[in-house]
């Protein structure tokens, strides 16, 4: 491994850099929509704390961004019609 | 009139010829008799620094309180942040100072300590923030005299720390902390130390820089590295996996041990704008030529050992300007011909039976060819009186001593 050399202090200045960092990986629970359950409401959306969870506004169903969705499993917690199942990671 | 010596009347005379010859030397120098913490104040007001916190409660020394009152006046313009404790005036430093601005603060004691969390933030962000830290005792039991347990506990913190000894190094000192803080190869925090009470609560003839040679040596911050900008935006001590954080604290520990050029380049380029000099900036010797015993010291207790070495013909002084980074090579330097070498300290590292700058002078020498008799004397803790006579009685036990030896002075 070569070793780096940083700006001083590791300042970052190009932006959005955060989404390079995929933290999908850190999931030990899937959540699963069931798109025939879902009323599209919103809930879900409102609450994710990491803005993965997303309504489709075609279908307006939820969709869930697994690249960056760590599992806390929130979703399926506040959802009003419980479409969000929770399953274990496999892979 | 009567021409001798015990004349009482020719006496008197002749001190009132020497008065006023130093006064018209003060008058033409544009000295002041100032308090050494108004000195230090008015140093900072020739700085311009934009945000100057603070957390104004004992142990704060009258440094904070003279700058509030310099903004209030109208003689420095800047923002004045009287925070709710130490901790938040040092997150206030850094928070200023992480949008662009020139930042100072002071602080002493437990306040230092209170501060220690965010010190390291200030360092591994490389925010050039100088701080003056007026050194005293740490509790238990309350004392607030003077001794440097406070500075000398936040050694590891990646600031660069300059010990003076006397109202107008301090002075002198601050204005070059800026300069040496703020250099891009540099980006590091300074702490500027001075002895409480000693020089802060003490009177001195000190001469203040022109306002305009200042500006020119000093010119306005504008950093490249950290500033406020909605345009451009930026992410500041970021989290970091082990390797990258391992690389950065290597940097900045090669940032810390290189800065004892730009020390050097700035006093020297000080020296020859306004005509004061500490030595070679990083140590101060003092009648060191060919003497066999060398005492080692910082602070104002280098002033006591000064009176002791003109006194004794067989020791000098070499007093350490630079703590942070450590004059290794200037010392190894300077102490080539002693055989006998004192450290006289006002602090103690606790477990290792000796302060710590004993540790750090003797694993200076460790590679040294031929033994030096490295001896460790711990003095004036906690404001305890270290006199000159008490100086030249050190040197004198010292002789009967072996290499190695510790022993407290006590009265």
């Amino acid at each position: 491994m070569t070793i780096e050399k940083h700006s001083p202090g590791g300042i970052i200045k190009d932006v959005g850099s955060t989404t390079s960092n995929k933290t999908g990986s850190w999931r030990t629970f899937r959540p699963v929509v069931d798109t025939d359950k879902c009323t599209g409401c919103g809930t879900c959306e409102r609450f994710c704390p990491d803005g993965s969870i997303v309504i489709d506004k075609k279908k307006r169903k939820a969709e869930v961004d697994y690249d960056y969705c760590k599992g806390c499993m929130i979703c399926a917690e506040v959802c009003p019609v419980k479409c969000i199942k929770k399953e274990i990671e496999q892979k | 009139m009567c021409r001798s010596m015990s004349c009482k009347m020719h006496k008197k005379r002749n001190r009132t010829k020497i008065i006023l010859k130093i006064r018209d030397k003060m008058v033409k120098k544009n000295m002041q008799i100032l308090e050494g913490s108004r000195a230090a104040a008015e140093a900072v007001v020739l700085c311009k620094p934009a945000l100057t916190v603070a957390y104004p409660i004992t142990p704060q020394t009258h440094i904070v309180e003279d700058i509030a009152k310099f903004i209030a006046d109208g003689k420095l313009t800047a923002k004045h942040i009287e925070v709710e404790s130490e901790f938040s005036a040092m997150s206030a430093a850094v928070g200023g100072s992480a949008a662009g601005s020139r930042v100072f603060t002071a602080t002493s004691s437990q306040g230092l300590a209170l501060m220690n969390e965010v010190l390291f933030a200030a360092s591994g962000m490389r925010l050039p923030i100088v701080m003056q830290v007026v050194n005293r005792a740490l509790s238990a039991p309350i004392n607030i005299w003077n001794d440097w347990q406070d500075s000398i506990s936040a050694r590891d913190s990646g600031w660069l720390q300059l010990y003076c000894e006397t109202a107008q190094e301090v002075v002198d000192t601050t204005i070059q902390a800026y300069k040496i803080a703020e250099d891009n190869n540099i980006l590091l925090p300074i702490m500027v130390c001075m002895d409480g009470f000693f020089i802060t609560h003490t009177l001195e003839p000190v001469e203040l820089p022109e306002q305009k040679n200042v500006d020119k040596f000093l010119p306005k911050y504008k950093p490249t590295h950290v500033f406020l900008d909605p345009e451009k935006p930026m992410t500041q001590g970021p989290f970091a996996f082990p390797k990258p954080y391992m690389e950065m604290r290597k940097q900045l520990s090669d940032a810390v041990d290189n800065s004892d050029k730009m020390i050097k380049k700035v006093h020297d380029e000080y020296a020859k704008t306004f005509g004061r000099k500490y030595g070679n900036g990083l140590i101060d010797e003092y009648k060191n030529k060919d003497k066999k015993t060398a005492i080692i010291t910082m602070g104002s207790l280098a002033g006591t050992v000064r009176e002791a070495v003109d006194a004794k013909d067989d020791i000098s002084l070499v007093r350490i300007r630079s703590y942070r980074p450590f004059p290794k090579k200037e010392l190894r330097k300077a102490l080539k011909n002693a055989d006998t070498v004192i450290i006289l300290e006002k602090n103690i590292a606790l477990g290792t039976g000796a302060g710590a700058l004993y540790d750090e002078v003797r694993s200076t020498f460790y590679d040294e060819d031929g033994k030096k008799k490295i001896l460790g004397v711990v003095c004036g803790i906690g404001g305890s009186e270290v006199t000159v006579e008490d100086v030249k009685d050190i040197a004198e036990i010292s002789k009967k001593k072996k290499n190695g030896d510790i022993w407290w002075l006590m009265k």
